[in-house]
Parts: structure tokens; C-alpha cells; sequence
């Protein structure tokens, strides 16, 4: 055997689900390693998609809501309390084939993994897509964002865009309209995707505009966006609107690159796990959270699998190893 | 928060930012912005480690608003480097500790 580090569980992510399963690990005295991932103004990162999240008003025990950032670091407190230990790191790798599983950090070539796991719980979660337009990522911090709460306060007295039509989409129009002027929704169909509650806020919002059936095709700007051009899909008639700041919240892509050929995955990439269940096809493989939820998607449905992920690695180790 | 990092306002800028005899990496944050309280304790660590080489500095964007209209930030985190005063690099975004190390120390 190796001089790698064994543990009997490690946790691959942060937000919600891996914390929540870092919680009932903890307690039940297995000591989770959590490998939480880099900082990232993406939606890659230390405690997920919540991180660039406002005001989260649907968690159960919050009746004046509560911060996203804040929730997640309630959560990550209270798995440390428990005694998990949390490494602020990228995997880089994964080897499933054999037990103790490879986890590595830092060199991915590197011949021994930097931790074993006899068991493995994925929640790496999902990240925000881009629109994939040149000068996109070139503007990010000039113009164009990918966290509304963090940069809607710079955009004071601006006209304004969000791309998309789900709760996302919605929940950060309506938050940016404390800041902006003015601030257009533009949605490729003629209807959005967001629960009701939020849709109401939307529609009634004086501050809100749309662009129904519409995509954007250009992003203009040298040294910050300057405006978009956004065509209208029935007419095909392409305009050009002056906003200089672009918010895309157009759905997400599951974060599974790293278990390519190791773990079973649908065509999107979303992981399968065994109904009813956080089984993956790798005995001792577990995957809680977005990772394998292409559905529900809400924290609270996250830290739900988490809890049960935490349960199944639980009761596979006592059945395994004892 | 390291006690080798100070804290900036508009009347202290110009001065600290200025006179310093090493260069000072300042982040510009606020309180409601996840990703900069993500990256805060990675420079907690750089503080103390690069002690010497570079200065760390603090910039509240909701109290100091006029310095980063000043500098043109529009997203946070935003870290820029400051050599004699002018800024010498800039990095947009949360990153980890290797890359923020890798942008800045090519103008230590």
C-alpha cells in the first residue's frame, strides 16, 4: 500500500450537499476530509452557487431569510465544530478503480494520489454557463458579470441586461434593480421559466423590462462593454441596445469533467445514482446534491442528499470494513 | 484578519498606497460579496508570508466608493498591485493562492 493519507470518507465539494453530508459524517465520528475546491468568481468554488447568491428566502428555519455567503459559512462552521477538517484545494484527480480510492491534489501526474478514501462522496455541483460570445470573458469585471451581489452595487444609475428566464435569471434582475436604472430581462421564449412568486415580482417591477424571444448575439465593448446586440428570433431582426452591464444566468453545467470514464453519466452530464439512493455505479462512490440533480436544483434539496449520501457512505463502510 | 494587513479609507489612501517602500496589493471588498471572503484567508497567508516583499491593504468599496470608481473597479474582488504608487497589476475575480502568487510575483 501507499504512504497516501487513508481516510474513511472524503467529501469532493462544499455547497450545501457536501456540507450538510459533512455534517452527519461528523457526527457519527468518521472524520470527513472536505476538499472544498478554489476560490473562483465562477460558480465553481468553496460553497457553491450560493456564494453568488443574495437573499435566500426559501431555506426552512430562516423566516427573515438569510444571506446566501452567510448561510454557507453557518454550514461549513457547524461541520468543523463536528470535526471535519477542511482543505481549501482543487482535485485535480480521481482513481476509482481500486479501493482505497485516489483522490490527488496539485499534480495530477503525480504516481501516488495525495489522499485515500475508503469511501467518496461527490458534490461538486454545478456551474453557471456562459453565453459563449467573444469579448465575453474578456469583459468580466468591465461590464460583465457572473455575481450580481457582487457587482450590482458598481452599476448604480446604469441600463442593464440579464440573459434568461429561470429563477436565477429573475431573482437577480429583481435584486439589481436596487442599483440599476433600468434592467432587461432578455429571454429567448415568450414566458419565463421562474416560479410564480418570483415572476409576480418581475412583472409588477416598474424597473424591470423584456426582450420576449430574443438571444443575444454580440457582446460590444474594448475596454468595458459598451451594449449587446440582441436579435429577435421570429423576425430574425438583430439590434443594438447601449447597456453597459451584462448579468448571464442561462442554467447550469454539472461539474463532472473529473469522473469522466470512472462514474456513470447521463448525455449532460449529470451523475446516475440508484433510485431512491445516492449509489453511484462504483461501490463506494457516493453523489449527493446538483452533481446528479438535473430537477429539483434548490439548497435545500442539495443538503436533503447530502444527508442521505452521508447516511448510505455510513452504513456501506460499517457493512465493508467491519 | 492578519495583523500585517491594514485597512484603507480615501483620506489614507493616496499616502500609504504612495509612500510605501514595498508594493501593496489592495483588495478592494464589501461585506455582502462572497467570493471576497472566500479569498480573504488566502491573504491572510500571503501577508505573512510575503512580509517584506509586499504589503496588503484593505479597501471597503461601500465606504470608499470614490477610490474605486477612482481605479475603475466594477466587479469584486478586485486585487490591484501598486509599485511607487501606480498600479502594476490587476486581477478581476476570486483565484486561488497559487495564481494570485503567480500574477504578482513577477513585480515583487
Amino acid at each position: 500500500m501507499s504512504a497516501s493519507d487513508v481516510r474513511d470518507v472524503i467529501i469532493i465539494g462544499s455547497g450545501p450537499a457536501g456540507l450538510t453530508a459533512a455534517v452527519y459524517t461528523a457526527r457519527a465520528n468518521l472524520s470527513p476530509l472536505i476538499i472544498e475546491g478554489e476560490p473562483s468568481s465562477m460558480s465553481d468554488q468553496p460553497g457553491g452557487q450560493l456564494m453568488l447568491t443574495t437573499e435566500v428566502e426559501n431555506f426552512p428555519g430562516f423566516p427573515e431569510g438569510i444571506m446566501g455567503p452567510e448561510l454557507m459559512m453557518n454550514m461549513r462552521a457547524q461541520a468543523i465544530r463536528f470535526g471535519a477538517e477542511v482543505l481549501t484545494e482543487k482535485v485535480t484527480k480521481v482513481d476509482f478503480s481500486a479501493r482505497p480510492f485516489g483522490v490527488w491534489i496539485g499534480d495530477p501526474d503525480a504516481s501516488e494520489p495525495t489522499f485515500r478514501g475508503q469511501s467518496i462522496i461527490v458534490s461538486t455541483g454545478a456551474r453557471s454557463l456562459m453565453l459563449g460570445l467573444e469579448n465575453e470573458y474578456r469583459l468580466i469585471g468591465h461590464g460583465v458579470s457572473t455575481c450580481a451581489t457582487c457587482d450590482g452595487f458598481f452599476f448604480r444609475g446604469h441600463h442593464i441586461a440579464v440573459v434568461g428566464g429561470g429563477d436565477s435569471a429573475v431573482e437577480e434582475a429583481t435584486f439589481l434593480t436596487k442599483f440599476a436604472d433600468t434592467v432587461t430581462i432578455i429571454h429567448r421564449r415568450d414566458e419565463l421559466r421562474a416560479s410564480k412568486i418570483m415572476q409576480d415580482r418581475a412583472l409588477n417591477n416598474p424597473k424591470i423590462k423584456f426582450l420576449w424571444n430574443s438571444t443575444v448575439t454580440k457582446v460590444n465593448g474594448d475596454t468595458s462593454l459598451s451594449g449587446i446586440d440582441v436579435q429577435h428570433l421570429p423576425s430574425g431582426e438583430t439590434t443594438t441596445h447601449p447597456f453597459t452591464g451584462l448579468f448571464v444566468a442561462i442554467g447550469h453545467k454539472p461539474n463532472t469533467d473529473l469522473f469522466a470514464g470512472q462514474l456513470d453519466m447521463l448525455p449532460s452530464g449529470y451523475l446516475i445514482t440508484a433510485p431512491g439512493s445516492t449509489r453511484t455505479n462504483v461501490d463506494g462512490v457516493f453523489a449527493c446534491g446538483d452533481v446528479q440533480d438535473s430537477i429539483y436544483r434548490q439548497a435545500i434539496t442539495a443538503a436533503g442528499s447530502g444527508c442521505m449520501a452521508a447516511i448510505d457512505a455510513e452504513r456501506w463502510l460499517e457493512a465493508t470494513l467491519h | 484578519m492578519s495583523a500585517s494587513i491594514s485597512t484603507l479609507t480615501e483620506s489614507t489612501f493616496d499616502e500609504e498606497v504612495g509612500a510605501a517602500s514595498e508594493p501593496v496589493l489592495v483588495d478592494f471588498w464589501a461585506e455582502w460579496c462572497g467570493p471576497c471572503k472566500m479569498i480573504a484567508p488566502i491573504l491572510d497567508e500571503i501577508a505573512d508570508e510575503q512580509a517584506g516583499k509586499v504589503r496588503i491593504a484593505k479597501l471597503n468599496v461601500d465606504e470608499n466608493p470614490g477610490i474605486a470608481r477612482r481605479f475603475e473597479v466594477m466587479s469584486i474582488p478586485t486585487l490591484i498591485l501598486f509599485k511607487d504608487g501606480e498600479p502594476a497589476q490587476r486581477i478581476v475575480g476570486a483565484k486561488g493562492k497559487a495564481q494570485l502568487l503567480a500574477d504578482i510575483t513577477p513585480h515583487l
